[in-house]
């Protein structure tokens, strides 16, 4: 489980926290998605969860944040990164420089654990698999496309195997084939027990995979349940979300005086 | 493990162990300022040089490379080295004050030599040996792993700032910088490309930074490895016999022996 309790976070230099106690609570096996708009504190979020702020972005931190019941605060970050992983939305950045093949790209993090061979070795293939990748893995990843790049970031946190996953957009890049990639594999690794934290701008993709949704405003948790419910609040738009194309449909549909039997038949053909 | 990891190059030189190929590039420099006159650096480019060369079938792109490599330092030295030698009496030719002698000229051919040799001695081991490869036989042998990734990732920079140069050229000469003309506005046109180029580079760094730290990479110890160059006792025989002939020719040059060496 990560626990958030009553973060304040402020980075170095600026005038205002970036986050306003903020608690949150991921279980075991849950997805939860991470919304708001630009500048509301959900890569900082991010940041603070997977434990790189203040580590290595600097800034303080009240609160404290809690892997599994064990408070973070005394370890290093190369102690959590087995533990906990994160993906950043822009994927040039994410691939380590180092790598010439893919497959040595995405064997990276686990190489730095000190993780054996042969355990490496399967954790590799294994990652690329998960998001089908595999006829990539010996090309040069500065070569491959934003969105190539995204899968390959991906992969290599998956290679890592950590129990608690951190996605600050991870699909920004990512084309629709690629992002239900994507949503396919995170689903899974929820499946398998993983807790995963989504930061997305496509609620559809929310949508689809998310158990719970927590909405930021201005750095503070503002709305915070589950997932169908919060997609469908009304106050959602007012915080510069974009509901999912089944929310805005259904209400286009009330404000047309669409009978809800004809809804729920546009709804059904839309969805297969 | 993937049949594409550590792919044996096509020759034998290819093969030859990262640090085998160093060690011979360091020692034909060595050895090249050890040396003098003609023969000496002519046998060491045709035995350390030449020979790999055509065994690796790169002749033709060693020569290339190391005349791009040397060709303006060359021109200087026999210049300035055939015009203004101090010492010089036999005099060749004049052009006004200007005298070009022949003990210049014989002491510009022989810095030639050696700067050939030495740029051939580089670009064999460039051209033969891949950078991840060299690196990975180091971390092997107790590089530290941050030293070999400083070492590699700047390497690998070289090519993805080229390419993000390009990108913001093509950006701005759509946006109506002129790039091309005279050397006077290709010189104006470099600011505006190397402000972005640089700044987005630096801009880079902290997320790069970042995704490192949640990849382990700060971890202390060894990390471990994929893959690795093969190694022989051969070639580690080799190396030493390479690294014992520097204080040799030291020691011979110290006796006045053997008087070919110049």
């Amino acid at each position: 489980m990560l626990t958030l309790e009553r973060v304040t976070y402020r980075y170095a230099g600026a005038s205002h926290p970036s986050l306003r106690e903020v608690s949150v609570e991921l279980r075991a096996g849950e997805v939860l998605g991470l919304v708001g708009a630009s500048e509301a504190g959900k890569t900082t979020l991010c940041l603070v969860a997977s434990g790189l702020a203040p580590r290595a972005a600097g800034g303080t931190l009240s609160g404290r944040v809690l892997l599994d019941g064990e408070d973070t605060a005394p370890l290093a970050m190369h102690e959590l990164a087995g533990r906990i992983g994160i993906a950043f939305a822009s994927p040039a950045t994410q691939l380590s420089g180092v790598a010439t093949t893919v497959y040595e790209e995405v064997a990276f993090g686990p190489m730095n654990l000190g993780v054996p061979r042969p355990e490496l070795i399967a954790r590799t293939d294994e990652a690329l698999a998960a998001l089908r990748i595999e006829p990539l893995a010996d090309r040069d990843p500065a070569q491959l496309s934003g969105g190539q790049q995204q899968l390959v970031a991906i992969a290599g946190l998956l290679a890592l195997r950590p129990a608690h996953l951190v996605l600050d957009e991870p699909t920004a890049h990512l084309d629709p084939a690629g992002t239900e990639m994507v949503a396919t594999a995170l689903a899974g690794l929820a499946a398998d027990g993983a807790s995963i934290l989504v930061a997305e701008q496509k609620t559809d993709l929310l949508a689809g995979i998310c158990s719970r949704i927590v909405a930021l405003d201005a750095g503070r948790a503002v709305l915070d349940g589950l997932a169908a419910e919060i997609l469908a609040d009304p106050r959602l738009v007012d915080l510069g979300v974009a509901p999912p194309a089944a929310v805005r449909l259904r209400r286009a549909a009330a404000d047309a005086g669409l009978p809800p039997a004809a809804l729920a038949r546009l709804e059904g053909a839309l969805a297969g | 493990m993937p049949s594409f990891l550590g792919t044996p190059g096509p020759s034998g030189v290819h093969r030859l162990n990262p640090l085998t190929k160093a060690v011979l590039a360091a020692v034909t420099t060595a050895l090249a300022v050890l040396v003098g006159g003609l023969i000496g650096p002519a046998v060491l480019t045709a035995l350390a040089v030449i020979l790999p060369a055509l065994a690796a079938r790169i002749l033709g792109r060693l020569l290339r490379t190391a005349l791009l490599l040397t060709l303006p330092i060359a021109v200087s030295v026999l210049l300035v080295n055939l015009l203004f030698f101090p010492a010089g009496r036999e005099i060749l030719f004049q052009v006004g004050p200007i005298r070009a002698t022949a003990e210049g000229l014989r002491f510009a051919l022989e810095t030639l030599a050696r700067i050939g040799a030495i740029s051939g001695a580089i670009t064999l081991f460039y051209l033969t040996t891949a950078p991840a490869a060299l690196v990975l036989d180091l971390e092997r042998r107790g590089v530290s792993p941050r030293v070999a990734f400083v070492v590699l990732a700047s390497v690998q920079t070289v090519p993805a700032m080229v390419e993000r140069a390009v990108t913001i050229t093509a950006a701005q000469r759509a946006r109506g910088l002129d790039t091309e003309g005279s050397i006077w506005r290709r010189l104006r046109g470099v600011v505006p490309l190397a402000g972005p180029v640089l700044l987005g580079s630096i801009a880079e760094v902290e997320e790069r930074t970042m995704a490192l730290e949640a990849r382990g990479f700060t971890r202390p110890g060894a990390r471990t490895l994929l893959w690795w160059p093969s190694d022989t006792p051969l070639q580690r025989v080799v190396r030493w016999l390479l690294v014992l002939a520097v204080p040799l020719l030291i020691a011979a040059r110290a006796l006045g022996l053997p008087g070919w060496l110049g």
